[in-house]
């Protein structure tokens, strides 16, 4: 099997046939046993054991397509190898974290989550972009909400590789049975009331953990707000969730956590638990927000047999839904971004390797094989894709991604990710009037050190 | 370090000319090139001693007094004491706490009664000897953090058979959805494996008790819980007391089983986990250096409380005297 693949740079980059895993770990055993013999000798007659390895940790999302990327994007200079990390987000986050903390040179390119690269670039464990690098990563074909994730202080940190939102989707006849005019942005509260009138549910994730946190930041920016400004002052930030937006947002979730409509498990409810109501043995389903991966996963339970054809072809899709009339809504933005390692033995060859495993031409392999959405606007006009997605479909991803909002960027993310989850649930006791403010004074006396999360 | 030595009669007279009671005389020549000879055995020793442990210690009581941040590292500012009485005001801590006493006392006395039964068990037996004390100890070899997954699955109520063995359980009961069930689950995963290792050091106190004073007693017609009560526990007392501050210790910073079994969720949380979750999770250094300078201190307090309570005589159990 011999492969080819375009670069951003129009080079072709060829892809040598072989067994990655048997040569490498081969080469490795040979290079412990021969430093172990003469380490001595290796000094002076180095750079005779072939091109240096770049360490790729990648999170295990799509690592097959990731495998073949790494292969195609090896060249005579290096070769890519990827490490996987752990499934949960703060492992994944802490495991990167202490080798960098200890200033680790054979972490060369990091998957990181969006809301890790301001963190990781605050402490200094990302390489800054060069200017022409970071012009790339940031140019005009890259969509908003995916470039904003890699910027940290005016500086680019990362490239993205792609793009994940949510958006509102729901069965047809749900929405038909309640009177719901999907063509227009419709708001929580009509969501909300048309579930509750058609006997439906409306699935979130409001377990405490971080997806949660993506629902309120998602409603408060809805509402014009923020969770924090002045993001760079670090634990001087301004706190803002105190606020309407707040109050806004608290009033969404109050009102579905005392609606029929919620799920059962609402309070420990996530990606995976709110999928099931969609088609119910009974029931009319529900409206659901949550990521892209929801299309692919329905269309294989007609493969299965699960649910049937005519069943699927009643999913709708719809933006995010506003939290306040008239405002428009902003879909959350995760996705994958692509950082070097401050401390990498190889930085030019490492930025070098980031950028081809972030090309347009990745990025629909990501999209076409793995359902991993594009952060580059033109990947989105791919033929391939458009095969595999509805032209409907692909056109709301690229518009909530562009239009979407990021979590707060900041060196205290995790901290104010945690301190919101410990206020905000259960969303069975939010308060519009107390848990805004509750929330506020609680954070604020986290990153002052005065209270333990 | 004991030296034992027997004084020369021509030390014995030196030592009486210069006014000194007692045996070793310390100024002997050879004494004192022994003891020379000693430190610098053990030079090295507490060298390696000090830098695994010492500088750790004191590089986290020197972070202890700042607020700082891995991800923020210029933010660092110098607080003084402030993490401590962050620490020490806000009710986490003392919940925490108050959960890890509660995991303490509570292993601790379970595994003291059934290790003992277990000790007498692997003293007593006269047929396979070997197997029986073998199988009592196997559940120390396993890592914990296999013990925990292996009894967080036993505890599940999707494939777990515990909900199955306990008939006063519904079938779909979560041993993990509510603070006291999952607080019982972790203890019977820590007791189970733990309790090996308390058998063990009860059993070493058990071949101490000298078999003539139990004989004596069956003759003067003590009946089985007399000789218990009477003998054999007085008797083995210091090595009970050895098994149980080494357990309690050991209790006080336990960390695996919860971490495993529930991340420390519905309040399950031990001040080990605390101070984790603090300095790894969150990369508060400052106040997470704070939180395990003070679980040191506590676990110092607790030995202390132990030796000075219940007067144990280290040297004693280790058979020194």
């Amino acid at each position: 099997m011999r492969h080819t693949v375009d670069d951003d740079r129009g080079q072709v980059v060829a892809r040598r046939p072989r067994s990655v895993l048997g040569r490498r770990a081969r080469r490795r055993g040979v290079g412990l046993a021969a430093l172990a013999l003469a380490a001595p000798l290796l000094a002076a007659c180095s750079g005779d054991s072939g091109p240096p390895t770049l360490n790729w940790y990648v999170n295990p999302d799509g690592v097959d397509t990731l495998g073949k990327l790494a292969e195609q994007c090896s060249t005579d200079d290096y070769d890519i190898e990827l490490q996987l990390l752990p499934t949960g987000a703060t492992d994944q986050r802490v495991q990167l974290a202490r080798r960098l903390a200890a200033k680790d040179d054979s972490t060369d390119l990091m998957s990181l989550d969006p809301v890790f690269v301001a963190e990781f670039a605050n402490a200094g464990w990302l390489e800054e972009l060069p200017q022409e690098a970071a012009d790339k990563a940031t140019e005009d074909d890259v969509l908003r909400g995916a470039a904003e994730t890699v910027t940290w202080d005016d500086k680019v940190y990362a490239f993205p590789q792609w793009a994940n939102t949510q958006v509102l989707w729901f069965r047809k006849s749900l929405a038909e049975q309640a009177g719901l005019d999907m063509s227009q942005p419709v708001t929580w509260e009509q969501v909300i009331d048309a579930a509750n009138e058609a006997g439906g549910k409306v699935g979130v994730q409001a377990n405490k953990y971080e997806a949660y946190v993506v629902w309120i930041n998602a409603l408060v920016q809805g509402a014009g707000g923020q969770i924090i400004s002045d993001n760079e002052a670090g634990k001087d930030a301004t706190i803002e969730i105190d606020s309407e937006a707040g109050q806004a947002a608290a009033a969404v979730i109050e009102q579905l956590a005392g609606a029929d409509a919620a799920q059962p498990d609402l309070t420990t409810s996530n990606e995976g638990s709110s999928l099931g109501w969609m088609y119910p043995a009974e029931g009319p389903g529900e409206f659901m927000v949550n990521w892209t991966f929801v299309y692919k996963n329905y269309q294989g339970l007609v493969d299965s047999g699960e649910i049937t054809q005519e069943q699927f072809d009643d999913l709708g899709w719809a933006r995010y839904p506003a939290t306040v009339e008239g405002e428009q809504s902003k879909p959350p933005v995760g996705g994958i971004d692509i950082g070097v390692g401050a401390f990498s033995q190889h930085p030019e060859f490492a930025l070098e390797a980031a950028e081809c495993v972030t090309s347009e031409e990745a990025q629909v392999a990501l999209a076409v094989d793995e359902g991993l959405m594009p952060a580059r606007n033109s990947a989105y006009d791919s033929p391939k894709l458009a095969e595999a997605y509805p032209k409907d479909l692909l056109e709301l991803f690229r518009d909530s991604v562009d239009t979407g909002g990021p979590r707060p960027e900041s060196a205290y993310y995790a901290t104010i990710s945690a301190a919101l989850q410990s206020v905000w649930h259960a969303p069975t006791s939010v308060d519009p009037d107390s848990t805004p403010e509750e929330s506020a004074d609680f954070l604020r006396d986290v990153l002052d050190g005065k209270a333990l999360l | 370090m004991s030296t034992s030595y027997v004084a020369t009669a021509g030390e014995d007279a030196q030592a009486k000319k210069r006014g000194k009671k007692g045996a070793p005389s310390a100024d002997s020549e050879r004494s004192r090139g022994e003891n020379a000879l000693g430190r610098k055995l053990v030079a090295p020793a507490i060298v390696v001693m000090l830098i695994v442990t010492a500088f750790p210690m004191l590089r986290a009581l020197y972070l202890s007094v700042f607020n700082y941040s891995l991800t923020a590292p210029e933010d660092r500012e110098f607080v003084g004491l402030q993490n401590y009485v962050t620490a020490l005001t806000d009710p986490l801590f003392w919940r925490d706490t108050g959960v890890t006493v509660l995991y303490m006392l509570v292993t601790v006395a379970i595994e003291l009664v059934i290790g003992f039964v277990f000790a007498m068990v692997m003293h007593r037996v006269v047929f396979a000897r070997g197997v029986i004390r073998t199988s009592i100890l196997i559940p120390y070899g396993i890592i914990t953090v296999v013990s925990g997954f292996a009894w967080q699955f036993a505890f599940s109520y999707q494939n777990g058979f515990v909900n199955g063995w306990l008939p006063f359980l519904e079938a779909d009961f979560n041993w993990f959805g509510d603070s006291t069930p999952a607080i019982i689950a972790i203890m019977v995963s820590e007791i189970w494996k733990t309790t090996p290792f308390m058998s063990l050091l009860l059993l070493a106190g058990l071949a101490q008790v000298s078999e003539d004073m139990i004989e004596a007693a069956k003759v003067d017609g003590a009946t089985w819980w007399q000789r218990l009560w009477k003998v054999i526990l007085p008797n083995m007392r210091a090595a009970i007391m050895v098994a149980v501050l080494f357990r309690a210790l050991d209790a006080y910073r336990i960390f695996d089983n919860i971490a495993v079994m529930t991340a420390g969720a519905v309040g399950t949380e031990s001040i080990s986990f605390l101070t984790y979750r603090q300095t790894i999770e969150q990369f508060q250094l400052g106040i997470g250096s704070a939180l395990s300078v003070l679980l040191f201190l506590s676990v110092i307090l607790i030995a202390f409380l132990i030796v000075k309570l219940f007067k144990v005589d280290l040297a004693q159990a280790r058979q020194e005297s």
